[in-house]
């Protein structure tokens, strides 16, 4: 097997916010005491001036990122996904969404595959929290070059932003020349018997689980889906209408995510089998993020077994 | 201060306080109680301190205030409407359907409401964004904040604090409505965060106790702590229910409005007082 680049979107989101550093000095970058680990430290480094640390307090980072958007300014705040979504959860809703000021949440770790920290690190749940407040834009990159790119659109956006980063180095799956829209699908492969939507680290297992299908002479859609929220109908809807199934893949709980507001948006305006591949209602635990992507069912081969499930569904 | 400045104060006071018993009532819900008990402080920031303009309430450098005790909202909205942001005649409106005057301040609602809040603890953190702001982007306002004496049990409270006295937000002026009385009784009954001014010390503030309804002590207050290198916290002694007999001291009018018949009454001591100046 050819080598392949692997590349954790913590990663691009810390480098996308040294780029962006160069280009504009009109915002602010802020940490609860993580900066090594969601790579905000790669921004301090460069700008140290620009770079606040509020030490372990998430809540209190929240609402002063608030204060600081209403100002006019913009303002990046990192944390990991659990703290930033779960402890935070109703600063971000009556500090920043109500309001709808654009602050910029940066929540790397997000996932099973945050590894041997165990279950109060893998936060499984944020994608499912964030979704209920309105205002809010869910953004999940499938790789470092979508992260980076996202970063770039999330500052240009005029209101609340909730970016998922992965800690684990995955494969990249796109090219410099990739254009990111926030809410705009981007279709991977086409194909006629079943659809795959993906999001985050997903996206490319469930590249591998079209070349699993083909073989078996199945013809998948296979669907990136980095913004969960503005969801793409259009994207959805089409490849309900066009496929007749679908299968959704996320590293998150089945409840509330991907796979919900996909079944939420068909179940109401075009019926048509929907698999969730996901975490089924149950927390982590400590091992090697590869080890427990395997162990959870996160991989190709789960999703292309999902698919012929979904198609047996097709009426 | 001048004699007839301070009469004058004394006076918008007692119409913001006749705005705040119009509006619960009208309402028929809300908070007399803190309202009431902050409204000295707010009519001095209104129409003394803050560098403000009605005709133009989103001027990127006026002076910033947020009303971290929002539920005191009626307090607010009344002293926007006698500093003339709109119509006190609005005031009726107050928390019904429609109205731009919601239960809790809204900044995209209500002309001259510089943050959204209303969940306690939240407002504070976010006066130290702007006050963070003003500091990094090199802008001259300054930023004051009103706090209850129940809202400080949060420990965001103390998160915020330790925050601001670490980046030097020098450019922060808090006040604690410090009235007694929260919700369920009295705040010594209830989980006492006294001593209000040495746990302020402790988190690097410089602590100023003044009675909150002396406009001379207010002054002097606000005076003192624009000088200071540090940010600032006024503990301002206030009376819950001040200026309506029949509320003062009472934790039964911290969440409830008027009927008509105390409403009448309400109306009447205040306009009586009105006329006495």
């Amino acid at each position: 097997m050819a080598d392949v680049k692997t590349v954790a979107t913590r990663a691009g989101y810390g480098e996308a916010l040294v780029e962006l550093g160069k280009q504009r000095n009109d915002f602010l970058v802020m940490d609860a005491d993580l900066a090594a680990a969601t790579q905000t430290g790669k921004f301090k480094e460069a700008f140290p001036d620009r770079f606040y640390n509020c030490g372990i307090a998430e809540q209190n980072m929240m609402s002063i990122a608030a204060g600081i958007a209403s100002t006019g300014k913009r303002v990046f705040v990192s944390s990991f996904a659990m703290f930033a979504s779960g402890r935070a959860f109703e600063q971000i809703r009556n500090s920043i969404c109500y309001p709808n000021l654009p602050v910029i949440i940066g929540a790397t770790h997000g996932g099973i595959s945050v590894g041997e920290d165990g279950a109060t690190h893998q936060c499984l749940e944020d994608i499912a929290i964030m979704r209920t407040l309105p205002n809010m834009t869910i953004i999940n990159p499938a790789d470092a070059v979508e992260a980076k790119k996202a970063v770039f659109a999330a500052i240009e956006h005029n209101g609340p932003v909730y970016m998922r980063f992965g800690r684990y180095a995955v494969p990249v799956v796109f090219d410099d020349s990739y254009d990111f829209k926030i809410g705009k699908a981007n279709k991977l492969r086409d194909g006629s018997d079943v659809t795959i939507i993906a999001t985050g680290l997903m996206v490319d297992e469930a590249l591998k689980a079209y070349d699993i299908l083909k073989g078996e002479g199945i013809s998948a859609r296979v669907i990136n889906m980095a913004t969960i929220k503005p969801l793409d109908n259009e994207a959805v809807l089409s490849a309900a209408k066009d496929t007749g199934a679908i299968v959704t893949a996320e590293e998150h709980s089945v409840i509330g995510g991907l796979g919900s507001a996909v079944s939420e948006l068909l179940g109401e305006k075009y019926p048509v089998p929907v698999l969730k591949l996901g975490v089924y209602d149950r927390f982590g635990f400590s091992g090697p993020a590869a080890e427990l992507l395997d162990v959870f069912g996160l991989r190709a081969k789960d999703i292309a077994q999902k698919a012929k499930a979904a198609i047996a569904l097709k009426k | 201060m001048d004699k007839q400045t301070k009469l004058s104060l004394e006076k918008t006071a007692c119409k913001v306080r006749l705005g705040i018993i119009h509006g619960v009532h009208a309402a028929k819900s809300g908070h007399p109680g803190g309202s009431l008990s902050c409204a000295d402080i707010l009519t001095y920031l209104y129409f003394k301190e803050m560098n403000i303009d009605p005709e133009n309430p989103k001027k990127p450098d006026r002076d910033r205030f947020v009303l971290s005790k929002g539920h005191a909202a009626p307090a607010l909205y009344a002293t926007l409407a006698e500093r003339g942001f709109f119509s006190p005649d609005e005031l009726f409106n107050l928390r019904h359907v429609g109205s731009f005057l919601q239960g809790h301040p809204d900044m995209n609602k209500v002309p001259g409401v510089d943050m959204s809040t209303g969940s306690l603890g939240q407002g504070i953190s976010a006066a130290v964004g702007m006050a963070l702001s003003a500091k990094h982007f090199g802008d001259n306002y300054r930023v004051y904040a009103v706090l209850g004496d129940g809202e400080i049990e949060e420990g965001q409270v103390w998160e915020a604090a330790m925050f601001a006295s670490n980046k030097k937000l020098s450019n922060l002026i808090v006040f604690v409505d410090l009235n007694g009385l929260q919700i369920d009784g009295s705040i010594d009954e209830v989980n006492s965060a006294r001593p209000v001014d040495k746990k302020f010390e402790a988190f690097g503030f410089e602590t100023i106790e003044i009675n909150g309804h002396d406009f001379d002590e207010i002054e002097s207050a606000l005076d003192k702590a624009k000088r200071s290198d540090k940010p600032v916290a006024i503990i301002a002694n206030t009376v819950k229910g001040k200026g309506v007999s029949f509320m003062e001291n009472n934790v039964g009018w911290h969440g409830k409005a008027p009927n008509d018949e105390q409403y009448e009454l309400a109306v009447k001591e205040l306009e009586a007082a009105l006329k006495a100046f």
